[in-house]
């Protein structure tokens, strides 16, 4: 089954830009070292970090179908950082490897406790289970 | 080591597919070691893909690929040994010792049984048991099975070599299970069959052609499991099971990839070979004794299978198997398709009573199928807004998206039409 696992970290607040160096060095050490484990496991579909809502543009179609941009993101507490996505045998190891990540090292070393959204991934039709 | 999934000549495929587990028999005996035999099965394999296309079929294949992989094996125990002595020896490049004809003297027809054994062994997981059957039995390519799961190469890579060091761990040799082990341990290999199969199965909608057919994969493994176990009934159940499902696979969906219910289908589009097949090997698991869980489940298949139009279906026949599957292997979903049974033979307010049994089930609480099969009921009774509620409820909840699609154009219809229209579409039994 996959999940996917959505970071979402306050838009105010910790912003990762503002650590120590060697908080931020312990916090991508953490990510890596998370990954790798993730991929030795055979669980590891993808894992994705996302640029900051600076560079977020909003798109819709505008007439002929021409993009058109906004780049003024509405206002929102939380954004997404980043996702992961796992093939997994349960749900429960997904949670555990979400709780893993939320726990995450921030600013002197202390988790940074971000809410982790997890949801599975759809697939095709169960089996007719008996 | 990225293989094309696409571009082979398909008689070299098959051959090279049903050669794989002999191949990785006779090198495990020879080497004793599970693990590093099956990659070097892999890579013969890997080899033989790129040459045979090119270079014709050699005249025996299977010494050929015997040859490659114990050159292989040599190879990486030539490495071994000089990581240990980087210091003070250089690697000599002669050719190892190994020759393929006491190999091939050492071939076993029980080989794949061994190795159909060795790749469920209960201290994996169900995924990992999957891909690692996959690769040492059937023969594919980690490409192949990665795609098929739509995972990373390298991910199903680190799936299988941590299932192949788990068994490692176990200790587990290579040898035919005794009598009684192979009784206890047969179940699990049949389950894992049995889940490739459902993966295939429940995969082959849409427009996802390119991705390998494991339905297809699961009947040739079922098939070589039974021709190696002719006498067991559940493994005959297993493959019956397989066929009279797969049967109705082209009828099962729509030109744009929708769910078409089982009472909906167009059954002259059903396989009839399969059908005939499955029905033969069903009569036969039948007649072997105690029937088994999946003989009970193809019986059901072959209910269905056998009603030419959808009003011919026999419910008393299937609720009386349903009654028999409850006793043998109780569990919600059982009792989730009995109640449907049920409703099919003695009206719907009955059925839904035996759903409230299910109610106070930990097992299912939010489950998505108890919100579909009772909308179902109450579509039966012409309890329109509820029906259609608890049809929302389910598409909801569903992790199936052309499931999730049916049951959301299923209420919508059903609303519009305000429960006067024709007789309720059976989504739960097909």
């Amino acid at each position: 089954m996959k999940y996917i696992l959505m970071m979402n970290t306050m838009r105010a607040g910790a912003g990762v830009p503002s650590w120590p160096k060697a908080d931020l060095q312990a916090h991508i050490a953490f990510m890596l070292n998370l990954n790798r484990s993730l991929q030795e496991a055979g669980e590891l579909v993808s894992a994705e970090g996302l640029s900051f809502p600076a560079q977020a543009r909003q798109v819709r179609a505008g007439k002929d179908g021409v993009p058109v941009t906004d780049g003024v993101f509405p206002e929102s507490k939380e954004f997404l950082a980043g996702f992961w996505i796992v093939d997994v045998d349960s749900a429960e190891r997904a949670y555990a490897i979400a709780a893993r990540i939320s726990a995450a090292p921030g600013p002197g070393g202390a988790p940074l406790d971000m809410p982790i959204e997890v949801r599975p991934v759809m697939s095709a039709p169960p089996p007719e289970m008996i | 080591m990225t293989e094309p999934v696409h571009l082979r000549d398909s008689t070299a495929e098959s051959l090279l597919r049903e050669l794989a587990p002999q191949v990785l028999g006779a090198i495990t005996r020879r080497f004793r070691d599970f693990a590093s035999a099956e990659d070097a099965t892999q890579e013969a394999l890997l080899a033989a893909f790129r040459q045979w296309p090119r270079e014709g079929v050699p005249e025996n294949p299977r010494g050929w690929l015997i040859q490659v992989a114990s050159r292989r094996m040599a190879d990486m125990a030539r490495s071994e040994i000089a990581r240990r002595e980087r210091e003070t020896a250089v690697a000599g490049d002669e050719e190892p010792a190994v020759g393929p004809p006491e190999l091939e003297a050492e071939m076993d027809p029980e080989d794949t049984l061994i190795l159909l054994f060795m790749c469920c062994h209960p201290a994996l997981s169900a995924s990992s048991a999957i891909a690692l059957t996959l690769r040492a039995v059937g023969g594919l390519t980690t490409a192949e099975i990665a795609n098929a799961f739509l995972v990373p190469e390298a991910t199903m890579a680190q799936r299988i070599s941590r299932a192949k060091q788990s068994i490692r761990a176990s200790g587990e040799p290579f040898r035919a299970p005794a009598p009684q082990e192979r009784r206890e341990r047969l179940p699990a290999v049949l389950r894992v069959l049995y889940l490739i199969f459902n993966e295939g199965y429940a995969s082959s909608i849409g427009a996802e052609l390119q991705r390998l057919d494991l339905a297809r994969e699961a009947i040739r493994l079922a098939r070589s499991a039974w021709a190696l176990l002719p006498e067991d009934g559940e493994v005959a159940g297993l493959l019956a099971l397989m066929l009279l499902t797969d049967a109705r696979r082209a009828a099962r969906t729509g030109e744009s990839g929708e769910l078409i219910p089982l009472d909906q289908q167009d059954r002259g589009l059903w396989d009839k070979a399969e059908i005939a097949e499955g029905t033969q090997l069903l009569t036969f698991a039948l007649s072997r004794g105690a029937v088994g869980l999946y003989a009970l489940q193809a019986a059901i298949a072959a209910v269905h299978d056998e009603a030419a139009r959808a009003e011919e279906t026999d419910w008393p026949q299937i609720l009386a198997l349903y009654e028999l599957l409850r006793t043998l292997a109780p569990s919600p979903m059982v009792t989730l398709n009995h109640a449907i049974a049920v409703a099919m033979v003695h009206g719907p307010a009955e059925g839904l009573a035996r759903l409230a049994a299910l109610d106070n089930d930990e097992r299912l609480t939010g489950h998505y199928r108890l919100a579909a099969v009772r909308a179902h009921l109450l579509e039966k009774l012409g309890e329109c807004e509820k029906a259609v509620a608890l049809y929302r409820t389910a598409a909801a909840g569903t992790t199936s998206v052309p499931e999730r699609n049916y049951l959301i154009a299923h209420a919508s219809q059903l609303e519009e039409k305000r429960c006067k229209g024709g007789p309720a579409a059976d989504a739960l039994t097909r």
